[in-house]
């Protein structure tokens, strides 16, 4: 297929992207896209940023040819380890190009929005790594539920602020962090944790995290001497999926699968699968799919995974659902746990549930590939990120926690 | 009366516009018409139906907690219409303003004929940008709504330039870099911000709003801008009230003060 370089000028992908903010966001729109461009071209900042890569974050990561998953699947499974970076998911990538890009434009300051807690544990990381300060906008329900990520950021000198409106999840944290942006735009950058939101965001992020699929394709060339049947990854906003898609998608053999959280069923209206089981819409500044009811109200998502736990989904998706050249389909909670637990038995990985969601969509996909190629399929899955920060989800779902007393400091026990 | 006139007269009186701003459907539909017309009865000579939306990036705390109030009683897009349809024939310029994406989700042609049908008379649009408004700007024209678009201190001068040809009726100023609340003090930023719209077309009108409350900031703004635009404090003089009647007799007293600011500049 010819590809066009999208997004184009104005920041589109087809219909999909554009910016939706206000007006006073736009000048710092602009100067972000400026400094991209200049930074993009510029052999001294591509050097610091792969240097990190390299050095620091521990990529390019393994892409690991999973023997026992494969013989249960019936595919040649292929892990990109993803979960072996620094931080522990492919968004180190993202908030390491973003944050020597807040450097590059004087800004000494960074917020971010987080659902889980992975993209404030990464920004908050990199803010570290490179003396920023950093600001992390946290639904109140989240920082309930994920406190240890809340001690993490916290420890590594971030201020994490939970906030009260709305839902008190994501979508509410994106709002805040927009509304601090407006208000503090001089001296601060946005480190956007995902491929959504205004341009030129969906095409800096796809572009930071674009090294995944850049290394896969390599490494499938090194070790199979030919390219995959299909890549697979989990969609939430989807910066892991967009990233290991775009190296891919000039590619016309290899099928691109990206799997939408289904929470318990598209049917039941308790889910996260925005391109499945949404419409097309404005949110967060961009044109894609999002869960809406009829009046353009923004519905509350559902997800086991608190990654993909959000009612939208970048505006190149959209793109790429539309013109048909990657598939997306939900995974249901049941069917990612599944085969959460199904990877920890076979290889000893414990994934995070958000990518256990395209282990899921490869289990589903390989007897089609199977069929249609007449065959074993070669599938890469994208192993975005490690468990550890799942093991009370998981465990919970499972029944395997013991019952532990909270221990009261200062009385025998 | 249409925004241009609204703008003349207050401008051959030699005072400001005040235009009130007031969510659809806060607490109640019955209760929005009824502080509407208060407001409009006190002396808002413009009032602006805030439609309620789940996720408003440019409002503050205030109209947040309004919204969600609306929006948990079950107010929905058409109530907004039959909002304004009641207060425009009670006698008030009925400016809306709304977010996006209840728009395109009602069928953006579609919505600008039910609201020009309802009575309104323009729409401000707070996330709608001229660089993505081609629908609004085809679907405006032919339902005759006056579109009114936001500039903010950081606009550069082109920006200003292309946002105020796209404006008709009149351009909405922010203010300073934030989100809708009631301030301290008046925005050091907004008087050079108004000056900027004014080289660029010293004809359309510039409504200021962002962090005016009381009437001497209402004056303080009056005394350089066409039209002081005031949300938050007028809502909080519902949300904090005890009860209904105390509500709409503070809603009265401040739209009262504001409107003698506007005359006062």
């Amino acid at each position: 297929m010819s590809v066009e370089r999208l997004p184009d000028l104005s920041g589109h992908f087809g219909r999909y992207g554009g910016r939706f903010v206000p007006e006073a966001l736009i000048k710092a729109l602009d100067e972000l896209e400026a400094a991209y461009r200049s930074a993009k071209s510029d052999p001294e900042f591509q050097a610091t940023f792969q240097d990190l890569l390299l050095n620091y974050a521990g990529t390019p990561s393994l892409l690991y040819r999973a023997n026992r998953l494969s013989a249960a699947l019936g595919a040649e499974i292929l892990l990109k380890r993803e979960d072996l970076n620094h931080t522990g998911a492919h968004k180190v990538r993202n908030v390491l190009g973003q944050a020597l890009l807040a450097k590059r434009m004087g800004k000494p300051r960074v917020i971010a929005e987080t659902g889980a807690g992975q993209h404030g544990v990464a920004s908050a990381t990199a803010a570290a790594l490179l003396d920023l300060e950093c600001v992390v906008y946290m639904g109140e329900t989240d920082t309930e539920r994920q406190a240890l990520n809340v001690a993490r950021m916290r420890m590594l000198g971030a201020t994490v602020v939970p906030v009260t409106n709305g839902s008190r999840t994501l979508k509410d944290a994106l709002n805040e962090a927009l509304r601090d942006w407006v208000s503090t735009v001089e001296t601060t950058h946005y480190l956007l944790g995902t491929a959504a939101g205004p341009h030129p965001f969906p095409e800096i992020v796809r572009d930071f995290v674009g090294g995944i699929g850049v290394e896969a394709r390599q490494q499938c060339l090194d070790q199979l001497g030919r390219l995959p049947d299909a890549v697979a990854a989990c969609v939430g906003g989807g910066s892991n999926a967009i990233g290991i898609f775009h190296a891919f998608v000039p590619d016309e053999g290899v099928r691109l699968f990206g799997f939408e959280a289904g929470g318990d069923g598209v049917a039941t209206g308790r889910h996260a699968a925005s391109i499945t089981g949404g419409s097309v819409g404005v949110l967060h500044g961009n044109r894609t799919y999002l869960l809406q009811d009829e009046d353009g109200q923004t519905i509350e998502s559902h997800s086991i995974s608190a990654g993909l736990d959000y009612p939208g989904v970048g505006p190149e998706h959209a793109w790429l659902h539309d013109t048909g050249r990657a598939v997306y389909e939900p995974v249901t909670d049941d069917e990612a746990m599944a085969a959460f637990q199904l990877l920890c038995r076979t290889e000893g990985i414990i994934p995070a549930i958000e990518s256990s969601h395209a282990l899921a969509g490869a289990a589903k996909i390989a007897p089609r590939l199977r069929e249609e190629l007449g065959r074993t399929p070669t599938i890469v899955v994208n192993l975005s990120g490690r468990g550890d920060k799942d093991v009370h989800t998981a465990g919970a779902y499972f029944g395997i926690l013991d019952k532990v007393e909270p221990v009261v400091p200062g009385e025998n026990t | 009366m249409s925004i241009a006139d609204t703008f003349a007269k207050a401008r051959a009186e030699n005072r400001a516009v005040l235009v009130g701003c007031m969510p659809a459907g806060f607490p109640t539909v019955d209760q929005s018409i009824e502080q509407m017309i208060a407001m409009h009865e006190a002396g808002c000579d413009v009032i602006e139906v805030e439609l309620p939306y789940s996720d408003p990036v440019m409002d503050g705390p205030v109209i947040q907690k309004a919204s969600d109030i609306a929006l948990a009683a079950g107010v929905r897009t058409r109530d907004t219409l039959k909002i304004i349809e009641a207060v425009a024939s009670a006698g008030a310029t009925v400016v809306l303003m709304t977010y996006w994406n209840p728009i395109e989700k009602y069928g953006v042609d579609a919505f600008a004929r039910d609201l020009a049908a309802a009575g309104a008379t323009g729409m401000i649009t707070p996330d709608l940008i001229p660089d993505e408004a081609g629908e609004w700007i085809a679907a405006s024209d032919r339902h005759r709504i006056d579109r009114t678009f936001l500039v903010a201190p950081s606009s550069t001068d082109e920006r200003i330039a292309m946002t105020v040809a796209n404006c008709r009726g009149f351009v909405y100023a922010t203010a300073l870099m934030g989100v809708t609340g009631a301030r301290k003090t008046v925005s050091s930023q907004a008087p050079e911000l108004v000056a900027r719209v004014r080289a660029v077309d010293p004809a359309m009108p510039v409504g200021v709003g962002l962090g005016v409350g009381t009437g001497a900031q209402a004056a303080e703004v009056a005394a350089f801008a066409d039209g002081v635009i005031v949300g938050s404090a007028l809502i909080r003089s519902v949300l904090e009230a005890p009860d209904r009647a105390t509500g709409l007799r503070r809603l009265r007293d401040l739209s009262s003060e504001l409107a003698e600011g506007v005359r006062d500049r």
